[in-house]
């Protein structure tokens, strides 16, 4: 695909982006609805046991209180619960207000409806539970020796010999602690449901408009054509937003029994037990290698934290089994299920908490073997997949080493542990890689040309904070060779062609593959028309003569613009769809993105608190559709990867089963202030067999390999290994004083 | 949060008598803390108080020193030129807090009523002593990363979250509380309380006063003052430990020298005893380091914030250390 010169700087701007800074761009809680109520849900303040009585009598008389649900008066209501008593709860049937069982401490047991938000939140302080209590699991370490495999087929891996790594002349052996990381985008879980007669209509956060279709249809077992779901914009989403929960099933249900609209937007403590989280997990990493750096073995074993009632599985120890040439490797990977809320994909979900350990280890076992960690990396570089030995459809991850470490000025680096010093500041530098799936699932896409010469793209997927809207439109502008002045782009609404769920890195890949195949067919169709009305000597021109250009099909020198075009054939538009998705290349190829992250950071020598000076990361995501939006993402991925490495971390009371910090003046995420310059390098080099467009993705490897940069970095500065997330002062006690 | 009464006053003297009428009800001013604690029904006024007309913004020299009306607002204080010159350690305090979006709307007497941060506190379905008397303390053997090393009680280790509470403990400040029958001055360091056995209560105000003014009394360490705030995060985060230190230096030797601490106690932390030791000698690390044993001499861990032991003399080291520019 070729690339525009000379683009206008508001071509490459967000499609939504002045909408979305001037405050115009509608979030699935900003609709006017006519006659709108307001839902507001009742936590369980215990972890386990079960409701022995509900009184919501106060709540009923409440002023301008419309309904209470629960499992009073829900269950049999919802057609799937009636159907199947025996449905079994997981994080796909979230069966709300289902009986009086509590399973986590912030349960939803009951819903207000009122017909203001106010009167909501006050009746909903007036229902009284009482509860049978039962004692509850939920530290992880306590409950190890519980711990079950993800479902009864899973198998462990092992790539010849089982802990070799003890074997080898040099290893290290260690343990790495990473606690839950709560889901917490700036827009909160919101929707709006609307039953209007057997149809209805949701304005919902979600990254994926058909699974929450098909999800509510399921409900009420009609048809999913009569469940229309919109999103045109979402707050921030990072995977919490993948399914749908039970804040939204009730929301549904509520508009069902009430036959009014209903709006629900959870309150920001609700977000820290109804929205899923990244699951804490403790890791073991062993690994070894010969005197001069070959890798010999590793071993790598994770025990994550689930919920009683869903197997939620992340691929955790995946990258161990193929990040790097090495003979032997095994992993295992165990649930530990316990009475907590359901843990749920979170950005760069699994890698992000197995290359943690994988990375530090590596430097762990680098600085052993007294060898710089990017050479220990290079000396086990694989360049065919070790796992499923296919080759990789395109890996430059050694560039990424090379470009990144020159841009930190990693050669200036002296590797001994607290030897540098700046400003009276310890000074520490670090690395971590991170590697993600390459996917391409499928999507369809419609290209329409008007005979105003407006060219418009759809395709159902959502944009969650990418820019996928301005992803879409550059590949349709790449495609016709045009300025973005004329292209415009619908997304994330049913209504338009199905697209996948956004996440998993895949929707460039797979949405702007598909918007390149419908630009191709509709290019193709102009061809035809051209034939038909501009060309009548009846002779067939080859469809790569013709060349688009600035709203002009171009034969021969002869430029007919796309008005005329389509005004010739008597047309008002020219519209084709098109599927696309991944062929047999999938079998015959690896498909990673990758990315290296360098860290500058600065530790204060009597209080230890830590500050990041400096980002670089180089990333290998094959062509870069547009760079500006690549680079935004990869900067929030770099963000996200700091509170992971230095200050995020759900904490349990465990006598009560519930979080101590579940708020923003205690759970700590960066803001500006914490977030240092941050140099994003691409090596933009397009990966041929992925797609047509040659583009990987990046919103996973943004993240992944940070974190361990960090606690790398770290170490370098002061010669501790922490090895428990977050890296929290108190932990570091390097104080000189 | 319920439906509660909202009046708003014109004047100082109808604010107060508003005050003696109805016992219960609360002030509000910036409302950056009272309106949180409302939402999650920690506090549930049934009457609030509206003294954002009261001319209580100034702030102004005096005989004594600097006069501050409860009513100005943080960011206010901070940025005016006379506190930045002659009061930097109350400018550098009050920065070190918050946000500016909260500075810009918390104000003196607000700031100085703001609660603890401790999460039982916040959370009502966890007993708390504060919150609720006789509950229990949550924290004691809960999640205390946060908590109190310096007097506190066996029945609550919450600490004051504020930063410009220990620069205004360290320079000395005076109070003055207003009712309908009489008005009263009271030393800052007076003004809050330990938790002892009524956690309920955070400092001395009666339920008919309210603060009206903040006086400064003029000192000469502008030039060797620091305020040092150890936090998790950069950005802004409640103190794990804070220490303003003010020095009046004659050469190297200390002719006069403040040091308190934030996040260590229930009130703003002056440590007296290390005043002392410093007193007349000469500013040096040895001297810092073992001013600040003497400053340690009685604190208590709870497991969580044990850290806090070897954290809190560390930095007072470093504080003194920046203040004298030795560092």
């Amino acid at each position: 695909m070729e690339n525009l010169l000379n683009l206008a700087a508001e071509d490459t701007d967000r499609t939504d982006g002045i909408l979305k800074v001037t405050g115009g761009a509608k979030y699935s809680a900003e609709y006017q609805i006519p006659g709108i109520t307001y839902g507001v849900l009742v936590p369980s303040t215990i972890a386990k046991g079960k409701i022995n009585s509900l009184d919501t009598k106060a709540a009923e008389n409440a002023p301008g209180v419309i309904k209470v649900l629960s499992h009073l008066n829900v269950n049999n209501s919802v057609p799937r619960y009636a159907k199947d008593q025996a449905l079994i709860i997981d994080r796909n049937i979230n069966k709300v207000f289902y009986n009086d069982q509590i399973l986590f401490a912030g349960q939803p047991i009951a819903m207000v409806i009122a017909d203001t938000y106010e009167r909501a939140v006050y009746a909903a302080s007036l229902i009284k539970a009482v509860y049978q209590k039962a004692p509850h699991q939920t530290n992880l370490e306590l409950n190890i020796a519980n711990a079950v495999a993800p479902n009864p087929n899973a198998k462990d891996y092992v790539r010849n010999q089982i802990d070799a790594y003890k074997d080898a002349e040099v290893f290290i052996e260690a343990e790495y602690d990473q606690p839950n990381h709560i889901h917490n985008p700036m827009e909160l879980g919101s929707i709006i449901a609307h039953w209007e007669g057997d149809g209805l209509t949701v304005y919902d956060k979600t990254q994926g408009v058909f699974s929450s279709q098909r999800h509510y249809a399921s409900l009420y077992e009609i048809d999913s054509k009569k469940v229309r779901v919109i999103a045109p914009h979402v707050g921030g989403a990072f995977g919490m937003a993948l399914h749908s929960w039970p804040y939204q099933d009730a929301t549904v249900i509520a508009a069902k029994i009430t036959n009014r609209p209903v709006k629900t937007m959870l309150t920001r403590i609700q977000m820290f037990t109804m929205v899923g989280y990244r699951p804490e997990t403790k890791q073991f990493v062993g690994i070894g290698a010969s005197k001069e750096g070959i890798l010999q073995g590793i071993t790598h074993k994770a025990w994550a934290v689930t919920s009683s009632f869903d197997n939620f599985t992340e691929g955790t120890v995946r990258p161990s089994q193929f990040m790097y040439k090495c003979p032997n490797v095994n992993t295992i990977y165990r649930l530990v299920k316990m009475d907590v809320s359901n843990p749920i994909w979170m950005r760069g979900p699994g890698e992000a908490t197995g290359m943690y350990a994988l990375e530090c280890a590596m430097d762990e076992l680098a600085y052993k073997l007294n060898m710089d960690p990017i050479e220990l990396r290079l000396k086990n570089y694989a360049v065919i997949n070790p796992e499923n030995e296919l080759p990789w459809s395109s890996k430059f991850l050694d560039e990424c080493y090379e470009i990144g470490a020159k841009k930190i000025g990693w050669s200036n680096r002296n590797p001994k542990p607290a030897s540098m010093k700046e400003n009276g500041m310890l000074v520490g530098y670090g690395v971590g890689s991170g590697v993600f799936n390459a996917g391409r699932s499928s999507a369809t896409a419609r290209a329409t040309l008007d005979e105003t010469g407006k060219l418009t793209i759809q395709s159902a997927a959502s944009d969650i904070g990418p820019g996928t809207g301005i992803m879409m439109k550059k590949v349709a502008m790449d495609s016709f060779q045009t300025e973005g002045k004329e292209v415009f782009v619908e997304l994330g609404d049913t209504n338009l062609p199905p697209a996948p769920t956004q996440g998993g890195s895949n929707t460039t890949s797979t949405v702007g593959s598909a918007v390149y195949d419908a630009c191709t067919a509709l290019k193709e169709k102009m061809v035809q028309v051209y034939h038909q009305f501009i060309v009548t000597d009846g002779q067939q021109h080859a469809y790569e003569n013709f060349t688009f250009k600035n709203g002009a099909i171009i034969l021969g020198g002869k430029s007919t613009s796309y008005t005329d075009l389509i005004k010739k054939a008597g047309l008002k538009e020219l519209t084709v769809t098109r599927e696309s998705k991944a062929g047999n290349e999938r079998q015959k190829y690896a498909f990673n993105s990758f990315a290296v992250h360098f860290v500058k950071l600065h530790i204060h020598p009597f209080t230890g608190m830590v500050k990041v000076v400096q980002v670089v990361s180089a990333v290998d995501a094959g062509k870069i559709i547009s760079e500006k939006q690549a680079r935004s993402q990869m900067i929030g991925g770099v963000v996200g990867g700091i509170g992971m490495a230095l200050t995020e971390e759900g904490i349990y009371d465990h006598r009560f089963g519930v979080y101590a910090n579940n708020n923003f003046a205690d759970y700590h995420v960066p803001v500006h202030a914490d977030i240092p310059p941050i140099d994003i390098l691409f090596v933009n080099k397009p990966d041929p067999y992925i797609n047509p467009i040659g583009a990987k993705g990046l919103g996973e490897v943004s993240i992944i390999g940070l974190a361990p940069a960090i606690a790398n970095a770290v170490f370098h500065a002061t010669g501790k290994r922490v090895r428990d997330l977050p890296i929290t002062l108190d932990k570091i006690t390097v104080w000189e004083s | 949060m319920i439906n509660f009464d909202y009046i708003r006053m014109g004047s100082i003297s109808s604010a107060v008598k508003a005050l003696d009428k109805f016992p219960d009800a609360k002030i509000i001013a910036g409302g950056s803390n009272l309106i949180d604690l409302m939402k999650r029904n920690v506090m549930a006024p049934t009457k609030l108080i509206d003294i954002n007309p009261l001319p209580l913004k100034y702030i102004h020299t005096t005989k004594q020193g600097v006069q501050i009306g409860a009513l100005a607002l943080n960011s206010q204080a901070a940025d005016h030129e006379l506190i930045k010159t002659k009061y930097p350690l109350l400018s550098m305090a009050i920065n070190a807090g918050a946000s500016a979006q909260l500075r810009n709307m918390a104000t003196f007497g607000g700031n100085m009523m703001q609660r603890t941060r401790c999460s039982y506190f916040y959370d009502t379905t966890m007993p708390c002593n504060k919150r609720e008397p006789n509950s229990g303390c949550s924290a004691l053997t809960g999640i205390n990363r946060m908590h109190g090393i310096f007097g506190t009680s066996d029945v609550c280790i919450a600490v004051n979250p504020s930063d410009m509470n220990v620069a205004l403990v360290a320079l000395d400040a005076k109070v003055i509380l207003k009712s309908a029958k009489k008005e009263r001055t009271i030393a800052f360091a007076d003004f809050h309380k330990l938790a002892g056995d009524s956690p309920q209560l955070d400092n001395h105000l009666q339920k008919n006063e309210m603060i009206t003014d903040i006086i400064i009394p003029e000192n000469q360490f502008y030039n060797n003052s620091y305020y040092l705030k150890v936090r998790d995060r950069h950005s802004y985060a409640f103190a794990l430990i804070s220490v303003a230190a003010g020095l009046e230096m004659d050469g190297q030797n200390i002719k006069k020298v403040r040091l308190a601490m934030g996040g260590v106690a229930h009130k703003p932390w002056r440590l007296y005893d290390a005043e002392n030791f410093l007193q007349g000698k000469t500013a040096s690390l040895q001297n810092f380091e073992e001013a600040a044993k003497i400053a340690m001499k009685g604190a208590k861990s709870y497991g969580h914030n044990d850290f806090k032991l070897a954290l809190a003399p560390s930095s007072i080291v470093e504080a003194l250390l920046k203040a004298s520019h030795l560092s």
